[in-house]
């Protein structure tokens, strides 16, 4: 049963479409995360949920309740804004007891609630600072538990990482992962970061241009992307355009017959290979021969980048500490058939 | 060895620096010498160094009943000043940037006209044969003209006119700094609009008020020419007091001695306001 249903939500200033007509509908207790591009209305849905943005059409579903008219003072959602809004001018309590005391919930039992949401975020020992007095980190953990105090049906996350170091954020994300399964609160999250979005999500809301291209578990959504949208703004891709009009298992690519696992798709199509996918081979199972013109050290992998005729391509390698083709070698690349993805072409020209 | 020093910038404050001098510290310094010698009947000044005309400050009831009145008046006209121009300064800021700049020229288009003017105006406005009586008369809500020429309220409102927009800019600085999500954070957590200005909004731009409470207070303490119109003779402040000092009874000693001690009230006053504020709301102050 959804919890929470956004149902053909959308906001338009002008004439301009900012969110068009979306539609998803979040499980209870489910991790949620609006990724995209800036610009691709994510955080505009995000702020009609909240209630600071009124809706063009459509409504908003809490628990079978229509919340798409209530004031945000009356929704009683969590939010944690991205610069945290924290109030400098109370203390890290006193900024978690202001819901608590909005709600009238009395002073000692306040207080109870207060301690424990901020051990909950190890902050105990900071509950008489000053915002100011925090580091980046705690002030971000302090709006987490400002927000998580009043018990919210749903918990409203706007870019929470984007202040952060990404040291700091790698830490915070794995924190918030756990935090989010131990107390169980449906949780929305916007983010334009893809490793952020597929660490922390049950389920990945990828949008463009003010509509949703594809929803799905973080590892479906990587293998199986949908378009070249998906599969280049979520990770990399090698992406080739195709046509054909009869299934099969092989596809022609610039005059090469290349292998793929979608056998049933036709049409207008492109070719998608992650590089990751792709292994350096022997002349005789070489599907492609090329020369190697750039060779990167990442430390865990190596980027290499190898004109073929199909194009330029990209290829990373795990760091095994073996020896790697060097830049100029002449090497042969292979896939498997399953790796290799047809997509419908996007219609809409400049999809990134 | 020290590098030689650079006298530039000294020489570039010189300037302004003996403006100070000639035109703040000096009359300063000439009126509180004023004061410490007698006044001699006939309108002289002696010779011998003395604090009478402090002692008949300090003793005499009737200077005693006009200081309160005009600090009555200074802390109402502040006060007044804040309730006003506190919300006045919130809406503008939150206004589109085309409304906000006709907005700015009507708060501030009257700093534009002299105070002179602008109180003969209300004069205009406030007399017993003004706009306001007429209007009062003719609509049948009263059915004898309502005293405010001469009157604390005719001066208090026409004093909150004038200051007003030093209010508006001091809180408008601070406006700029405030972190407007913080108030979406406080509806969030269920505050209403009410409660967003008094427990969100309203303490972080205390800064703002401060300021401008100090400049209003001052101002209102020290103004003479909107008392000395709209008060007239029958509402006597401590300036309009001083001014008949000088001009009407030639005691100069005196007037320079009722000038002293306003001067220091209010510097004690705005300095222990200040201190007082500060602390109490130190966080928002770093």
């Amino acid at each position: 049963m959804s919890f929470l249903e956004l149902k053909g939500l959308s906001k338009h200033y002008g004439n301009v479409v900012a969110v068009a007509a979306c539609d998803l509908s979040v499980a209870k207790g489910e991790f949620v995360c609006l990724l995209g591009p800036s610009g691709c209305g994510k955080t505009t849905t995000l702020q009609m949920v909240a209630g600071f943005v009124e809706p063009t059409g459509g409504g908003i579903l809490l628990d079978g309740v229509d919340i798409t008219n209530v004031k945000p003072d009356q929704r009683g959602l969590g939010i944690v804004f991205q610069s945290y809004a924290l109030f400098p001018h109370m203390t890290v309590a006193d900024n978690v007891a202001f819901g608590l005391e909005m709600r009238g919930v009395p002073s000692g039992e306040r207080r109870k609630r207060v301690d424990a949401t901020l051990e909950l975020v190890h902050l105990g020992a900071m509950a008489s600072r000053y915002p100011r007095e925090l580091s980046g980190g705690q002030r971000q953990r302090v709006a987490l538990a400002r927000a998580l105090a009043i018990q919210p049906p749903v918990l409203l996350l706007d870019e929470p990482m984007g202040a952060l170091d990404a040291k700091l954020r790698e830490e915070m994300q794995i924190e918030l992962r756990a935090l989010q399964h131990r107390v169980g609160v449906t949780t929305i999250m916007v983010t334009h970061d893809q490793a952020e979005a597929m660490t922390l999500a049950d389920r990945v809301v990828l949008m463009n241009k003010g509509s949703i291209e594809q929803v799905g578990k973080p590892f479906e959504m990587y293998e199986r992307p949908n378009g070249r949208f998906a599969s280049t703004f979520l990770g990399k891709a090698n992406v080739f355009e195709t046509t054909r009009a009869q299934s099969g298992a092989t596809v022609e690519v610039s005059g090469y017959r290349l292998p793929t696992g979608d056998a049933e798709r036709i049409g207008e199509l492109e070719y998608i290979v992650r590089p990751e996918k792709i292994e350096f081979a022997a002349d005789a199972s070489a599907l492609v021969k090329g020369r190697v013109s750039a060779r990167v050290f990442l430390g865990n992998h190596w980027l290499f980048q190898v004109d073929t005729p199909l194009g330029t391509m990209q290829l990373t390698h795990a760091n095994t500490g073996l020896p790697q083709a060097n830049e100029g070698d002449e090497v042969g690349l292979r896939w498997a058939p399953e790796n290799a993805r047809l997509v419908p072409r996007a219609s809409a020209a400049g999809v990134a | 060895m020290n590098p030689p020093r650079n006298w530039l910038p000294y020489w570039l404050t010189a300037p302004g620096v003996l403006m100070a001098l000639a035109f703040v510290a000096l009359p300063l310094v000439i009126t509180l010498s004023l004061s410490l010698y007698p006044f001699l009947p006939g309108g002289g000044v002696g010779d011998q160094m003395t604090i009478a005309n402090f002692a008949d400050v300090a003793r005499d009831e009737y200077f005693h009943v006009i200081f309160a009145r005009t600090f009555a008046m200074a802390i109402l006209v502040t006060l007044l000043c804040i309730l006003i121009g506190v919300p006045e300064a919130y809406v503008l800021s939150r206004l589109s940037a085309r409304w906000r700049t006709v907005s700015i020229v009507i708060v501030l288009g009257p700093m534009l006209i002299s105070v002179v003017v602008r109180t003969l105006g209300w004069a205009v406005l406030l007399g017993n044969e003004g706009v306001i009586n007429k209007l009062l008369l003719g609509s049948g809500l009263v059915n004898e003209p309502v005293k405010m020429m001469f009157t604390f309220t005719g001066v208090v409102v026409a004093l909150v006119h004038v200051l007003v927009p030093f209010m508006v800019l001091a809180v408008w600085a601070s406006l700029q700094k405030l972190d407007a999500t913080t108030e979406q954070a406080a509806q969030s957590l269920g505050a209403g609009l009410t409660t967003v200005m008094r427990r969100i909004v309203f303490p972080q731009v205390i800064p703002g008020v401060l300021s401008g409470g100090l400049i209003v207070f001052a101002l209102a303490a020290s103004a003479f020419a909107t008392p000395s119109i709209i008060g007239g003779r029958r509402l006597k402040v401590v300036p309009t007091t001083i001014y008949d000092e000088f001009l009407g009874n030639l005691n100069w000693p005196l007037g320079a001695a009722l000038a002293v001690v306003l001067v220091v009230i209010v510097l004690v006053v705005s300095m222990g306001m200040n201190r007082f504020v500060e602390r109490r709301y130190k966080q928002v102050f770093q």
